[in-house]
């Protein structure tokens, strides 16, 4: 179907939400910097951002008595707010780790290795 | 007339969905942390243009001011705080690369193959809809505090019940946030 001339629907949304999804992972699981997995983790709950918001979006999909409105909105100011609070906890480990050995490689925080 | 055609709701929603899933992308694939930072805002910044398009622009603003304004201004300084020297960029190893290509391109198969399965959520079928979606400020705001000013019709009464609000979510969150700072503040003070 032309993109162009048709109006978007849901699945649209839902492939976006999926892409970021999963750039967010393989970002986490690739990044060795501190800093970097903490940017994934920002892709990833930005990809489910937007799948809330598409969700309560009605005149995105033919059965719009489903959509879910106003709470998936709601959701994504939670995810939102919350994820503000996850950065600002995770920066601080970030830097204390920093300023005890000098570097922000995760894979040198091994000392609780077994 | 070819311009009459054009569904401008589709051509903008085109347009920042493939500088966010491009920026995502290069977000992955830069390996210097000052350019992925750089990268993030913009990827950011056009998931907040999404939302307005999805019609729900408070959760856009709220996108703009919280995340680009202020969770992205706090990761740009951890970058200028860290970023010295070798750090810049730490390289990943080939190995990582293709586990994480594989498992990546799998976990994305399966949740694009879901997403084009329902054949309801494809498109609307009157394309006009889009245009005549109230204001969602006010409602969301009174949401917050306890009262569903959308849903005043529900007429089932058992599912009336659990539209109470959301005053208590607010209220954790609200809390979760104050003692969230206070840690972090403890968490990176200067050791004496």
């Amino acid at each position: 179907m032309n993109l162009l001339t048709q109006p978007v629907g849901l699945a649209h949304y839902l492939v976006v939400g999926a892409i970021l999804f999963v750039a967010g992972v393989v970002c986490m699981a690739t990044k060795r910097n501190g800093i970097g997995v903490l940017m994934g983790i920002e892709l990833v709950l930005n990809g489910a951002n937007l799948n809330f918001v598409a969700f309560g979006s009605p005149s995105l999909r033919a059965d719009s008595q489903y959509a879910i409105g106003l709470d998936g909105h709601m959701a994504a100011l939670f995810v939102i707010v919350l994820a503000a609070a996850e950065a600002a906890v995770a920066l601080a480990i970030v830097l204390s780790f920093y300023r005890d050995h000098a570097t922000v490689d995760v894979d040198e925080a091994d000392e609780l290795e077994g | 007339m070819m311009l009459d055609a054009i569904n401008w709701h589709s051509c903008f929603f085109l347009l920042f969905a493939a500088i966010a899933c491009s920026f995502a992308v290069a977000v992955v694939v830069s390996s210097n942390v000052v350019r992925m930072a750089f990268y993030l805002i913009v990827s950011l910044a056009s998931v907040a243009a999404l939302f307005f398009l999805a019609g729900a622009e408070f959760v856009g603003a709220m996108q703009l001011m919280i995340y680009v304004g202020g969770t992205l201004v706090l990761l740009a300084f951890g970058v200028m705080l860290t970023a010295r020297g070798p750090l810049v960029s730490i390289p990943t190893g080939g190995g990582q690369w293709i586990l994480a290509t594989i498992v990546g391109g799998s976990l994305l198969v399966v949740l694009v193959q879901t997403a084009l399965s329902v054949g309801d959520w494809r498109g609307p079928t009157t394309p006009q809809a889009a245009a005549e979606q109230p204001a969602n400020a006010p409602p969301l705001g009174l949401a917050m505090l306890g009262v569903r000013a959308d849903q005043l019709d529900e007429s089932n009464p058992r599912r009336r019940e659990g539209m109470s609000g959301y005053l208590l979510p607010f209220e954790i969150v609200s809390v979760h946030l104050l003692v969230v700072l206070v840690g972090a503040a403890y968490l990176a003070r200067a050791k004496r």
